[in-house]
Protein backbone atom coordinates (compact mmCIF):
# COMPACT_ATOMS: atom_id res chain seq x y z
CA UNK A 1 0.00 0.00 0.00
CA UNK A 2 2.80 2.44 -0.75
CA UNK A 3 1.82 5.86 -1.93
CA UNK A 4 4.26 5.59 -4.77
CA UNK A 5 2.90 7.73 -7.58
CA UNK A 6 2.52 6.12 -10.94
CA UNK A 7 2.55 7.92 -14.24
CA UNK A 8 -0.89 6.54 -15.17
CA UNK A 9 -2.59 7.20 -11.85
CA UNK A 10 -3.14 10.87 -12.61
CA UNK A 11 -6.03 12.83 -14.03
CA UNK A 12 -8.59 11.32 -16.35
CA UNK A 13 -8.08 11.78 -20.04
CA UNK A 14 -11.44 11.46 -21.75
CA UNK A 15 -11.62 9.37 -24.85
CA UNK A 16 -8.22 7.84 -24.40
CA UNK A 17 -8.78 4.40 -25.78
CA UNK A 18 -5.79 2.37 -24.65
CA UNK A 19 -5.38 0.88 -21.20
CA UNK A 20 -3.23 3.00 -18.88
CA UNK A 21 -0.60 0.34 -18.63
CA UNK A 22 2.78 0.59 -20.25
CA UNK A 23 3.58 -2.92 -21.43
CA UNK A 24 0.88 -4.73 -23.41
CA UNK A 25 0.93 -8.43 -22.54
CA UNK A 26 1.62 -11.10 -25.11
CA UNK A 27 -1.69 -12.38 -26.50
CA UNK A 28 -0.61 -15.97 -25.91
CA UNK A 29 -0.01 -15.34 -22.23
CA UNK A 30 -3.36 -13.62 -21.86
CA UNK A 31 -5.11 -16.52 -23.53
CA UNK A 32 -3.41 -19.06 -21.30
CA UNK A 33 -4.46 -17.15 -18.21
CA UNK A 34 -8.04 -17.09 -19.43
CA UNK A 35 -8.09 -20.85 -19.80
CA UNK A 36 -6.27 -21.70 -16.60
CA UNK A 37 -9.46 -21.71 -14.56
CA UNK A 38 -7.71 -20.41 -11.49
CA UNK A 39 -6.37 -16.94 -11.12
CA UNK A 40 -2.70 -16.93 -10.26
CA UNK A 41 -0.61 -14.07 -11.61
CA UNK A 42 3.03 -15.10 -11.87
CA UNK A 43 4.48 -12.25 -9.87
CA UNK A 44 2.89 -10.18 -7.12
CA UNK A 45 1.20 -7.16 -8.70
CA UNK A 46 2.33 -3.61 -8.06
CA UNK A 47 0.43 -1.97 -5.21
CA UNK A 48 -2.49 0.33 -5.83
CA UNK A 49 -1.23 3.77 -6.85
CA UNK A 50 -3.35 5.68 -4.39
CA UNK A 51 -2.75 9.21 -3.19
CA UNK A 52 -3.54 10.60 0.28
CA UNK A 53 -7.15 11.56 0.91
CA UNK A 54 -7.17 15.30 1.43
CA UNK A 55 -9.89 17.16 3.27
CA UNK A 56 -11.47 17.76 6.60
CA UNK A 57 -13.04 14.35 7.14
CA UNK A 58 -9.85 12.25 7.12
CA UNK A 59 -8.32 14.70 9.60
CA UNK A 60 -11.29 14.29 11.92
CA UNK A 61 -11.11 10.54 11.58
CA UNK A 62 -7.38 10.47 12.27
CA UNK A 63 -7.85 12.69 15.28
CA UNK A 64 -10.59 10.52 16.65
CA UNK A 65 -9.23 7.06 15.90
CA UNK A 66 -5.50 7.62 15.68
CA UNK A 67 -3.51 4.51 14.92
CA UNK A 68 -6.60 2.40 14.42
CA UNK A 69 -6.79 3.96 10.96
CA UNK A 70 -3.73 2.94 9.03
CA UNK A 71 -4.41 4.76 5.79
CA UNK A 72 -6.71 7.43 4.34
CA UNK A 73 -6.34 7.38 0.58
CA UNK A 74 -7.89 8.22 -2.74
CA UNK A 75 -7.74 6.16 -5.88
CA UNK A 76 -9.20 7.51 -9.13
CA UNK A 77 -11.14 10.07 -7.15
CA UNK A 78 -12.65 7.54 -4.76
CA UNK A 79 -11.90 7.89 -1.07
CA UNK A 80 -11.24 4.98 1.21
CA UNK A 81 -9.68 4.32 4.53
CA UNK A 82 -7.97 1.25 5.89
CA UNK A 83 -8.67 0.46 9.51
CA UNK A 84 -8.02 -2.22 12.11
CA UNK A 85 -10.90 -4.74 12.31
CA UNK A 86 -11.94 -3.68 15.81
CA UNK A 87 -12.24 -0.06 14.74
CA UNK A 88 -14.65 -0.65 11.87
CA UNK A 89 -17.89 -0.55 13.85
CA UNK A 90 -16.92 2.58 15.85
CA UNK A 91 -15.92 4.23 12.58
CA UNK A 92 -19.21 3.28 10.96
CA UNK A 93 -21.01 4.71 13.96
CA UNK A 94 -18.94 7.87 13.93
CA UNK A 95 -19.47 8.38 10.23
CA UNK A 96 -23.18 7.75 10.55
CA UNK A 97 -23.84 10.00 13.52
CA UNK A 98 -21.30 12.75 13.07
CA UNK A 99 -20.60 12.88 9.35
CA UNK A 100 -23.99 11.93 7.85
CA UNK A 101 -22.83 8.73 6.19
CA UNK A 102 -26.23 7.23 6.83
CA UNK A 103 -26.48 4.80 3.94
CA UNK A 104 -24.53 1.57 3.98
CA UNK A 105 -24.35 0.73 0.29
CA UNK A 106 -22.58 -2.57 0.38
CA UNK A 107 -20.40 -4.96 2.34
CA UNK A 108 -18.18 -7.33 0.48
CA UNK A 109 -14.89 -9.16 0.76
CA UNK A 110 -11.86 -9.90 -1.38
CA UNK A 111 -9.71 -12.96 -0.85
CA UNK A 112 -5.91 -12.77 -0.94
CA UNK A 113 -4.93 -16.33 0.04
CA UNK A 114 -1.19 -15.65 0.25
CA UNK A 115 -1.58 -12.97 2.87
CA UNK A 116 -1.57 -13.67 6.60
CA UNK A 117 -4.81 -11.73 7.06
CA UNK A 118 -6.26 -13.15 3.94
CA UNK A 119 -9.51 -11.23 3.54
CA UNK A 120 -10.18 -7.62 2.72
CA UNK A 121 -13.53 -6.65 4.14
CA UNK A 122 -14.94 -3.66 2.29
CA UNK A 123 -17.76 -1.39 3.46
CA UNK A 124 -19.12 1.07 0.92
CA UNK A 125 -20.82 4.11 2.43
CA UNK A 126 -22.73 7.04 1.04
CA UNK A 127 -23.91 10.27 2.59
CA UNK A 128 -27.10 11.79 1.24
CA UNK A 129 -26.36 15.12 2.88
CA UNK A 130 -22.81 15.40 1.52
CA UNK A 131 -23.45 13.49 -1.72
CA UNK A 132 -20.20 11.71 -1.08
CA UNK A 133 -18.96 8.17 -0.97
CA UNK A 134 -16.35 6.53 1.18
CA UNK A 135 -15.10 3.01 1.62
CA UNK A 136 -13.78 1.37 4.75
CA UNK A 137 -11.40 -1.48 4.26
CA UNK A 138 -10.11 -3.83 6.88
CA UNK A 139 -8.08 -7.01 6.80
CA UNK A 140 -9.21 -10.10 8.64
CA UNK A 141 -7.58 -13.48 9.03
CA UNK A 142 -9.32 -16.73 8.20
CA UNK A 143 -11.30 -17.77 11.25
CA UNK A 144 -11.33 -14.31 12.79
CA UNK A 145 -14.77 -13.08 13.66
CA UNK A 146 -15.15 -9.38 12.89
CA UNK A 147 -18.05 -7.72 14.72
CA UNK A 148 -21.31 -7.26 12.90
CA UNK A 149 -22.51 -3.90 11.60
CA UNK A 150 -26.20 -4.78 12.02
CA UNK A 151 -26.55 -2.60 15.10
CA UNK A 152 -25.42 0.44 13.14
CA UNK A 153 -27.04 -0.28 9.79
CA UNK A 154 -29.95 -2.73 9.72
CA UNK A 155 -29.27 -3.41 6.05
CA UNK A 156 -25.96 -5.05 6.93
CA UNK A 157 -27.84 -8.21 7.87
CA UNK A 158 -28.17 -9.84 4.46
CA UNK A 159 -24.97 -8.33 3.15
CA UNK A 160 -22.98 -9.97 5.94
CA UNK A 161 -24.81 -13.21 5.44
CA UNK A 162 -23.74 -13.17 1.82
CA UNK A 163 -20.12 -12.50 2.78
CA UNK A 164 -20.32 -15.47 5.14
CA UNK A 165 -21.95 -17.62 2.46
CA UNK A 166 -19.32 -16.84 -0.15
CA UNK A 167 -16.16 -16.44 1.94
CA UNK A 168 -16.85 -18.13 5.26
CA UNK A 169 -16.23 -15.01 7.32
CA UNK A 170 -18.38 -15.22 10.44
CA UNK A 171 -19.58 -11.98 11.97
CA UNK A 172 -19.64 -11.88 15.75
CA UNK A 173 -22.97 -10.80 17.19
CA UNK A 174 -24.88 -11.22 13.94
CA UNK A 175 -28.50 -12.15 14.72
CA UNK A 176 -28.86 -14.73 11.97
CA UNK A 177 -25.48 -15.98 10.74
CA UNK A 178 -26.61 -18.49 8.14
CA UNK A 179 -25.98 -19.03 4.47
CA UNK A 180 -28.26 -16.96 2.28
CA UNK A 181 -27.84 -17.96 -1.36
CA UNK A 182 -26.46 -21.50 -1.15
CA UNK A 183 -28.25 -24.38 0.57
CA UNK A 184 -27.64 -24.53 4.30
CA UNK A 185 -25.90 -27.91 4.21
CA UNK A 186 -23.56 -26.88 1.38
CA UNK A 187 -19.88 -27.26 2.17
CA UNK A 188 -17.22 -24.89 0.93
CA UNK A 189 -17.10 -21.17 0.28
CA UNK A 190 -17.18 -20.53 -3.45
CA UNK A 191 -15.56 -17.11 -3.68
CA UNK A 192 -12.40 -18.23 -1.90
CA UNK A 193 -9.61 -18.37 -4.40
CA UNK A 194 -8.77 -22.03 -3.81
CA UNK A 195 -12.21 -22.95 -5.13
CA UNK A 196 -12.06 -23.49 -8.85
CA UNK A 197 -14.94 -22.30 -10.97
CA UNK A 198 -16.33 -25.78 -11.63
CA UNK A 199 -15.84 -27.09 -8.11
CA UNK A 200 -18.98 -27.96 -6.21
CA UNK A 201 -20.14 -29.83 -3.15
CA UNK A 202 -20.41 -33.24 -4.81
CA UNK A 203 -22.06 -34.88 -1.83
CA UNK A 204 -24.80 -32.28 -1.68
CA UNK A 205 -25.44 -32.51 -5.40
CA UNK A 206 -25.57 -36.31 -5.28
CA UNK A 207 -27.84 -36.49 -2.27
CA UNK A 208 -30.20 -33.68 -3.17
CA UNK A 209 -30.30 -33.68 -6.94
CA UNK A 210 -29.64 -37.37 -7.53
CA UNK A 211 -26.97 -36.69 -10.13
CA UNK A 212 -23.23 -37.15 -10.06
CA UNK A 213 -22.34 -33.68 -11.17
CA UNK A 214 -24.06 -30.47 -11.99
CA UNK A 215 -21.36 -29.55 -14.49
CA UNK B 1 -61.82 -10.95 18.33
CA UNK B 2 -64.16 -11.88 21.22
CA UNK B 3 -62.62 -13.30 24.35
CA UNK B 4 -64.55 -16.53 24.24
CA UNK B 5 -64.68 -18.49 21.05
CA UNK B 6 -65.44 -22.08 20.33
CA UNK B 7 -62.72 -22.18 17.70
CA UNK B 8 -59.11 -22.73 18.58
CA UNK B 9 -56.75 -20.34 16.88
CA UNK B 10 -53.18 -21.25 16.14
CA UNK B 11 -50.45 -19.61 14.20
CA UNK B 12 -50.11 -20.91 10.72
CA UNK B 13 -46.95 -21.19 8.69
CA UNK B 14 -47.59 -20.73 5.01
CA UNK B 15 -45.13 -21.32 2.22
CA UNK B 16 -45.44 -18.90 -0.62
CA UNK B 17 -43.35 -19.99 -3.54
CA UNK B 18 -40.86 -20.78 -4.86
CA UNK B 19 -43.26 -21.70 -7.66
CA UNK B 20 -45.80 -19.00 -6.99
CA UNK B 21 -46.63 -16.79 -9.96
CA UNK B 22 -46.69 -13.56 -8.03
CA UNK B 23 -43.24 -13.98 -6.54
CA UNK B 24 -41.90 -12.91 -9.94
CA UNK B 25 -39.50 -15.78 -10.24
CA UNK B 26 -38.32 -18.31 -7.75
CA UNK B 27 -38.66 -16.55 -4.43
CA UNK B 28 -39.87 -18.50 -1.45
CA UNK B 29 -41.41 -16.50 1.35
CA UNK B 30 -42.28 -18.34 4.53
CA UNK B 31 -45.13 -16.49 6.17
CA UNK B 32 -46.17 -16.84 9.76
CA UNK B 33 -49.83 -15.98 9.97
CA UNK B 34 -52.30 -15.23 12.69
CA UNK B 35 -55.52 -15.56 10.79
CA UNK B 36 -55.01 -13.25 7.86
CA UNK B 37 -52.44 -11.16 9.61
CA UNK B 38 -48.76 -11.58 8.84
CA UNK B 39 -46.71 -11.79 12.02
CA UNK B 40 -43.39 -12.79 10.53
CA UNK B 41 -41.65 -13.66 7.31
CA UNK B 42 -38.54 -15.27 6.09
CA UNK B 43 -37.24 -15.06 2.53
CA UNK B 44 -35.52 -18.08 1.08
CA UNK B 45 -33.49 -17.06 -1.93
CA UNK B 46 -30.69 -18.46 -4.02
CA UNK B 47 -32.66 -20.69 -6.39
CA UNK B 48 -31.19 -18.83 -9.35
CA UNK B 49 -27.69 -18.50 -7.96
CA UNK B 50 -25.23 -19.01 -10.80
CA UNK B 51 -22.10 -17.61 -9.21
CA UNK B 52 -21.89 -14.58 -11.47
CA UNK B 53 -19.17 -13.03 -9.33
CA UNK B 54 -17.08 -16.19 -9.50
CA UNK B 55 -17.52 -16.32 -13.26
CA UNK B 56 -16.28 -12.75 -13.40
CA UNK B 57 -13.00 -13.72 -11.77
CA UNK B 58 -12.46 -16.42 -14.34
CA UNK B 59 -13.12 -14.47 -17.51
CA UNK B 60 -11.39 -11.53 -19.08
CA UNK B 61 -12.95 -8.13 -18.66
CA UNK B 62 -14.49 -8.30 -22.13
CA UNK B 63 -15.70 -11.88 -21.75
CA UNK B 64 -17.56 -11.09 -18.56
CA UNK B 65 -19.59 -8.25 -20.09
CA UNK B 66 -22.38 -10.43 -21.54
CA UNK B 67 -22.80 -12.25 -18.23
CA UNK B 68 -23.96 -9.17 -16.39
CA UNK B 69 -27.00 -8.96 -18.67
CA UNK B 70 -28.23 -12.18 -17.10
CA UNK B 71 -28.66 -10.68 -13.66
CA UNK B 72 -31.49 -8.20 -14.02
CA UNK B 73 -32.57 -9.58 -17.36
CA UNK B 74 -35.47 -7.17 -17.77
CA UNK B 75 -33.00 -4.27 -17.55
CA UNK B 76 -30.00 -5.83 -19.25
CA UNK B 77 -28.90 -2.56 -20.80
CA UNK B 78 -28.54 -0.94 -17.36
CA UNK B 79 -26.48 -3.86 -16.09
CA UNK B 80 -24.19 -3.55 -19.07
CA UNK B 81 -23.85 0.20 -18.65
CA UNK B 82 -22.86 -0.13 -15.01
CA UNK B 83 -20.26 -2.76 -15.77
CA UNK B 84 -18.78 -0.82 -18.70
CA UNK B 85 -18.59 2.34 -16.59
CA UNK B 86 -16.87 0.48 -13.78
CA UNK B 87 -14.19 -1.00 -16.02
CA UNK B 88 -13.77 2.31 -17.82
CA UNK B 89 -13.25 3.97 -14.47
CA UNK B 90 -10.65 1.37 -13.59
CA UNK B 91 -8.92 2.07 -16.91
CA UNK B 92 -9.40 5.79 -16.39
CA UNK B 93 -11.01 6.24 -19.81
CA UNK B 94 -14.33 7.60 -20.94
CA UNK B 95 -16.58 6.68 -23.81
CA UNK B 96 -16.75 9.27 -26.62
CA UNK B 97 -19.77 11.65 -26.63
CA UNK B 98 -21.63 9.82 -29.39
CA UNK B 99 -21.45 6.59 -27.44
CA UNK B 100 -22.54 8.32 -24.23
CA UNK B 101 -25.68 9.80 -25.79
CA UNK B 102 -26.56 6.48 -27.40
CA UNK B 103 -26.07 4.78 -24.06
CA UNK B 104 -28.46 7.21 -22.40
CA UNK B 105 -31.13 6.64 -25.05
CA UNK B 106 -30.94 2.87 -24.85
CA UNK B 107 -30.74 2.83 -21.06
CA UNK B 108 -33.79 5.04 -20.73
CA UNK B 109 -35.67 2.90 -23.24
CA UNK B 110 -34.73 -0.04 -21.08
CA UNK B 111 -36.02 1.77 -18.00
CA UNK B 112 -39.36 2.10 -19.76
CA UNK B 113 -39.31 -1.58 -20.72
CA UNK B 114 -38.49 -2.57 -17.16
CA UNK B 115 -41.19 -0.38 -15.65
CA UNK B 116 -43.71 -1.68 -18.18
CA UNK B 117 -42.98 -5.25 -17.18
CA UNK B 118 -43.35 -4.23 -13.56
CA UNK B 119 -46.65 -2.43 -14.20
CA UNK B 120 -48.15 -5.28 -16.16
CA UNK B 121 -47.24 -7.99 -13.69
CA UNK B 122 -48.02 -5.86 -10.64
CA UNK B 123 -51.49 -5.10 -11.98
CA UNK B 124 -51.93 -8.77 -12.78
CA UNK B 125 -51.04 -9.67 -9.20
CA UNK B 126 -53.65 -7.26 -7.91
CA UNK B 127 -56.24 -8.75 -10.21
CA UNK B 128 -56.32 -6.33 -13.13
CA UNK B 129 -55.85 -8.52 -16.16
CA UNK B 130 -55.89 -5.94 -18.95
CA UNK B 131 -52.81 -3.78 -18.28
CA UNK B 132 -50.36 -6.63 -18.80
CA UNK B 133 -51.42 -6.95 -22.43
CA UNK B 134 -51.16 -3.22 -23.02
CA UNK B 135 -47.78 -3.06 -21.31
CA UNK B 136 -46.34 -5.93 -23.28
CA UNK B 137 -47.65 -4.36 -26.47
CA UNK B 138 -45.64 -1.19 -25.84
CA UNK B 139 -42.66 -3.04 -24.42
CA UNK B 140 -42.49 -4.93 -27.68
CA UNK B 141 -41.76 -1.64 -29.49
CA UNK B 142 -38.80 -1.02 -27.21
CA UNK B 143 -37.51 -4.53 -27.75
CA UNK B 144 -37.79 -4.01 -31.51
CA UNK B 145 -35.48 -1.03 -31.23
CA UNK B 146 -33.01 -3.16 -29.27
CA UNK B 147 -33.29 -5.91 -31.85
CA UNK B 148 -32.67 -3.51 -34.70
CA UNK B 149 -29.72 -2.05 -32.89
CA UNK B 150 -27.88 -5.12 -31.70
CA UNK B 151 -29.82 -8.18 -32.74
CA UNK B 152 -30.90 -9.19 -29.26
CA UNK B 153 -34.11 -8.29 -27.52
CA UNK B 154 -33.58 -9.19 -23.90
CA UNK B 155 -29.97 -9.85 -22.97
CA UNK B 156 -28.67 -7.22 -25.31
CA UNK B 157 -24.99 -6.77 -24.52
CA UNK B 158 -25.52 -3.42 -26.20
CA UNK B 159 -22.42 -1.65 -24.93
CA UNK B 160 -18.75 -2.43 -24.92
CA UNK B 161 -16.03 -1.28 -22.57
CA UNK B 162 -14.85 1.99 -24.07
CA UNK B 163 -17.94 2.74 -26.13
CA UNK B 164 -20.23 0.83 -28.44
CA UNK B 165 -19.85 -2.14 -30.70
CA UNK B 166 -22.32 -1.04 -33.35
CA UNK B 167 -22.97 2.20 -35.13
CA UNK B 168 -26.61 3.34 -34.98
CA UNK B 169 -28.74 1.87 -37.75
CA UNK B 170 -30.46 3.98 -40.39
CA UNK B 171 -33.76 5.21 -39.09
CA UNK B 172 -32.84 4.83 -35.42
CA UNK B 173 -33.74 8.41 -34.55
CA UNK B 174 -37.07 8.18 -36.39
CA UNK B 175 -37.99 4.94 -34.71
CA UNK B 176 -37.12 6.26 -31.26
CA UNK B 177 -39.04 9.49 -31.86
CA UNK B 178 -42.04 7.55 -33.16
CA UNK B 179 -41.92 5.41 -30.06
CA UNK B 180 -41.90 8.48 -27.79
CA UNK B 181 -44.86 10.01 -29.63
CA UNK B 182 -46.77 6.79 -29.46
CA UNK B 183 -45.86 5.99 -25.86
CA UNK B 184 -46.92 9.05 -23.86
CA UNK B 185 -50.64 8.71 -24.72
CA UNK B 186 -50.35 5.06 -23.72
CA UNK B 187 -49.15 6.07 -20.26
CA UNK B 188 -52.27 8.22 -20.00
CA UNK B 189 -54.23 5.16 -20.98
CA UNK B 190 -52.72 3.03 -18.22
CA UNK B 191 -53.36 5.79 -15.75
CA UNK B 192 -56.97 6.03 -16.86
CA UNK B 193 -57.32 2.35 -16.14
CA UNK B 194 -55.63 2.39 -12.78
CA UNK B 195 -54.85 5.68 -11.06
CA UNK B 196 -58.37 6.44 -9.86
CA UNK B 197 -59.68 2.91 -10.09
CA UNK B 198 -61.41 2.21 -6.78
CA UNK B 199 -60.18 -1.34 -6.45
CA UNK B 200 -56.63 -0.32 -7.37
CA UNK B 201 -56.61 2.51 -4.86
CA UNK B 202 -58.16 0.38 -2.14
CA UNK B 203 -55.58 -2.35 -2.64
CA UNK B 204 -52.56 -0.03 -2.76
CA UNK B 205 -53.15 3.03 -0.57
CA UNK B 206 -51.55 2.73 2.82
CA UNK B 207 -50.22 -0.74 2.07
CA UNK B 208 -46.60 -1.69 2.73
CA UNK B 209 -45.43 1.66 4.03
CA UNK B 210 -41.68 2.16 4.19
CA UNK B 211 -40.59 5.58 5.41
CA UNK B 212 -37.59 7.46 4.11
CA UNK B 213 -35.62 6.75 7.27
CA UNK B 214 -36.42 3.07 7.07
CA UNK B 215 -35.28 3.04 3.45
CA UNK B 216 -31.93 4.53 4.46
CA UNK B 217 -31.65 2.09 7.33
CA UNK B 218 -32.01 -0.84 4.95
CA UNK B 219 -30.17 0.76 2.05
CA UNK B 220 -33.28 0.66 -0.10
CA UNK B 221 -32.95 2.81 -3.22
CA UNK B 222 -34.72 3.52 -6.47
CA UNK B 223 -38.44 4.24 -6.83
CA UNK B 224 -39.11 2.77 -3.38
CA UNK B 225 -36.90 5.40 -1.76
CA UNK B 226 -38.30 8.21 -3.89
CA UNK B 227 -41.88 7.20 -3.10
CA UNK B 228 -41.00 7.78 0.55
CA UNK B 229 -40.28 11.41 -0.27
CA UNK B 230 -36.48 11.25 -0.59
CA UNK B 231 -35.57 13.14 -3.72
CA UNK B 232 -32.50 11.14 -4.63
CA UNK B 233 -31.56 9.79 -7.99
CA UNK B 234 -28.00 8.90 -8.93
CA UNK B 235 -28.53 10.40 -12.38
CA UNK B 236 -28.86 13.77 -10.63
CA UNK B 237 -26.74 13.22 -7.53
CA UNK B 238 -23.68 11.83 -9.26
CA UNK B 239 -24.32 12.10 -12.99
CA UNK B 240 -22.65 9.60 -15.30
CA UNK B 241 -22.69 9.17 -19.05
CA UNK B 242 -23.63 12.83 -19.50
CA UNK B 243 -26.92 12.80 -17.57
CA UNK B 244 -26.18 16.30 -16.32
CA UNK B 245 -26.97 17.63 -19.82
CA UNK B 246 -30.60 16.60 -19.70
CA UNK B 247 -33.48 18.40 -18.18
CA UNK B 248 -35.68 16.09 -16.13
CA UNK B 249 -37.44 15.85 -12.80
CA UNK B 250 -37.09 13.34 -9.99
CA UNK B 251 -40.65 12.26 -9.20
CA UNK B 252 -41.29 11.65 -5.52
CA UNK B 253 -44.16 10.53 -3.34
CA UNK B 254 -45.03 11.41 0.25
CA UNK B 255 -46.38 8.36 1.98
CA UNK B 256 -43.99 5.63 0.95
CA UNK B 257 -46.86 3.26 0.33
CA UNK B 258 -47.53 0.95 -2.58
CA UNK B 259 -49.69 3.54 -4.30
CA UNK B 260 -46.97 6.19 -4.20
CA UNK B 261 -44.49 3.75 -5.63
CA UNK B 262 -46.90 3.16 -8.47
CA UNK B 263 -47.26 6.89 -9.08
CA UNK B 264 -43.49 7.43 -8.97
CA UNK B 265 -42.80 4.73 -11.53
CA UNK B 266 -45.49 6.07 -13.85
CA UNK B 267 -43.90 9.51 -13.65
CA UNK B 268 -40.47 8.02 -14.23
CA UNK B 269 -41.63 6.57 -17.52
CA UNK B 270 -42.73 10.04 -18.60
CA UNK B 271 -39.42 11.50 -17.49
CA UNK B 272 -37.57 8.79 -19.39
CA UNK B 273 -39.38 9.84 -22.54
CA UNK B 274 -38.37 13.42 -21.81
CA UNK B 275 -34.72 12.43 -21.55
CA UNK B 276 -34.88 10.31 -24.70
CA UNK B 277 -36.45 13.15 -26.68
CA UNK B 278 -33.66 15.52 -25.67
CA UNK B 279 -30.95 12.96 -26.29
CA UNK B 280 -32.16 11.87 -29.70
CA UNK B 281 -32.11 15.48 -30.90
CA UNK B 282 -28.44 15.86 -30.16
CA UNK B 283 -26.64 12.68 -30.98
CA UNK B 284 -23.21 14.05 -31.80
CA UNK B 285 -21.28 12.74 -34.73
CA UNK B 286 -17.89 11.22 -34.19
CA UNK B 287 -16.41 7.94 -33.11
CA UNK B 288 -18.39 5.42 -31.09
CA UNK B 289 -15.37 4.23 -29.19
CA UNK B 290 -13.22 1.23 -29.57
CA UNK B 291 -12.83 -1.57 -27.10
CA UNK B 292 -9.20 -2.04 -26.18
CA UNK B 293 -8.04 -5.44 -27.47
CA UNK B 294 -6.33 -6.20 -24.19
CA UNK B 295 -7.78 -4.78 -21.02
CA UNK B 296 -5.23 -4.86 -18.26
CA UNK B 297 -5.99 -2.13 -15.72
CA UNK B 298 -3.43 -0.98 -13.19
CA UNK B 299 -3.74 -2.54 -9.75
CA UNK B 300 -6.56 -0.90 -7.90
CA UNK B 301 -10.19 -1.04 -6.95
CA UNK B 302 -13.19 1.08 -7.81
CA UNK B 303 -16.86 1.19 -6.91
CA UNK B 304 -19.08 2.58 -9.63
CA UNK B 305 -22.84 2.66 -9.48
CA UNK B 306 -25.71 3.78 -11.65
CA UNK B 307 -29.40 4.39 -11.22
CA UNK B 308 -30.87 1.18 -12.58
CA UNK B 309 -34.67 0.92 -12.88
CA UNK B 310 -34.73 -0.88 -9.53
CA UNK B 311 -32.30 1.27 -7.58
CA UNK B 312 -28.60 1.69 -7.11
CA UNK B 313 -26.73 -0.91 -9.11
CA UNK B 314 -23.07 -0.92 -8.16
CA UNK B 315 -19.97 -2.72 -9.31
CA UNK B 316 -16.95 -3.07 -7.08
CA UNK B 317 -14.11 -4.20 -9.33
CA UNK B 318 -10.64 -5.10 -8.11
CA UNK B 319 -7.80 -5.34 -10.57
CA UNK B 320 -4.48 -7.05 -9.94
CA UNK B 321 -3.02 -5.82 -13.21
CA UNK B 322 -4.02 -8.90 -15.15
CA UNK B 323 -6.51 -9.37 -17.96
CA UNK B 324 -9.10 -10.81 -15.62
CA UNK B 325 -10.76 -9.00 -12.75
CA UNK B 326 -9.39 -10.12 -9.41
CA UNK B 327 -12.82 -9.63 -7.94
CA UNK B 328 -16.14 -8.37 -9.26
CA UNK B 329 -18.76 -7.59 -6.73
CA UNK B 330 -22.23 -6.63 -7.85
CA UNK B 331 -24.28 -4.53 -5.51
CA UNK B 332 -27.73 -5.63 -6.58
CA UNK B 333 -30.62 -3.29 -5.86
CA UNK B 334 -33.17 -6.12 -5.85
CA UNK B 335 -31.29 -8.09 -3.17
CA UNK B 336 -30.93 -5.11 -0.89
CA UNK B 337 -34.49 -3.92 -1.43
CA UNK B 338 -35.92 -7.38 -0.81
CA UNK B 339 -34.47 -7.31 2.68
CA UNK B 340 -37.01 -4.65 3.61
CA UNK B 341 -39.91 -6.95 2.68
CA UNK B 342 -40.26 -8.21 6.23
CA UNK B 343 -40.61 -4.70 7.60
CA UNK B 344 -43.20 -3.85 4.95
CA UNK B 345 -45.49 -6.86 5.29
CA UNK B 346 -45.34 -7.40 9.05
CA UNK B 347 -48.69 -6.58 10.61
CA UNK B 348 -50.42 -6.42 7.25
CA UNK B 349 -52.73 -8.87 5.55
CA UNK B 350 -51.57 -11.93 3.70
CA UNK B 351 -53.23 -10.69 0.51
CA UNK B 352 -51.08 -7.56 0.64
CA UNK B 353 -47.87 -9.58 0.54
CA UNK B 354 -48.47 -10.11 -3.15
CA UNK B 355 -48.99 -6.40 -3.71
CA UNK B 356 -45.83 -5.54 -1.77
CA UNK B 357 -43.60 -8.03 -3.55
CA UNK B 358 -44.89 -6.61 -6.80
CA UNK B 359 -44.23 -3.05 -5.77
CA UNK B 360 -40.66 -3.81 -4.69
CA UNK B 361 -40.05 -4.72 -8.34
CA UNK B 362 -37.47 -7.40 -7.72
CA UNK B 363 -35.94 -9.66 -10.31
CA UNK B 364 -34.76 -12.92 -8.85
CA UNK B 365 -32.00 -13.24 -11.39
CA UNK B 366 -30.45 -10.23 -9.77
CA UNK B 367 -31.26 -11.18 -6.19
CA UNK B 368 -29.53 -14.53 -6.58
CA UNK B 369 -26.91 -13.75 -9.26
Amino acid sequence: MADEPKPEGGAAEPGKPEAPKAAPPKPAAAGAAAHAGGHAPAKPPAPMASTPWEGELPLRLKERFGDLITQCATYLGQNFLVAKPDAVIPILEFLKLEADFDYLVDITAVDYPNRAERFDLVYVLYSFARNERARIKTMVADGAKPPTAVNVHTGANWLEREVFDMFGIQFAGHPDMRRILLPEEWEGFPLRKEMSIIQQDDRWVRENLGIESGQ
Amino acid sequence: MPDATFLDTTELVLNMGPQHPSTHGVLRVILKLDGEKVIGTECVIGYLHRGVEKIGENRTYQQFAPYVDRMDYVAAVSNGLGYCLAVEKLLNIEAPPRAQVTRVILTELNRIASHLLWLGTHALDIGAITPVFYCFREREEVLKIFENYCGARLTTHAFRIGGLQYELYDGFEEQVKAFCDMFLPKVDEYEELLTNNRIWVARLKGVGILSGDECKEFGVTGPVLRAAGVKWDLRKAQPYSGYEQYDFEIPTGQNGDTYDRYVVRMQEMRQAVRIIRQAVEKIPSGPIGKTPKVIKPATGEVYVSIEAPKGELGYFVVSDNSTQPYRVRVRPPSFVNLQALDRMVRGGLVADVVAIIGTLDIVLGEVDR
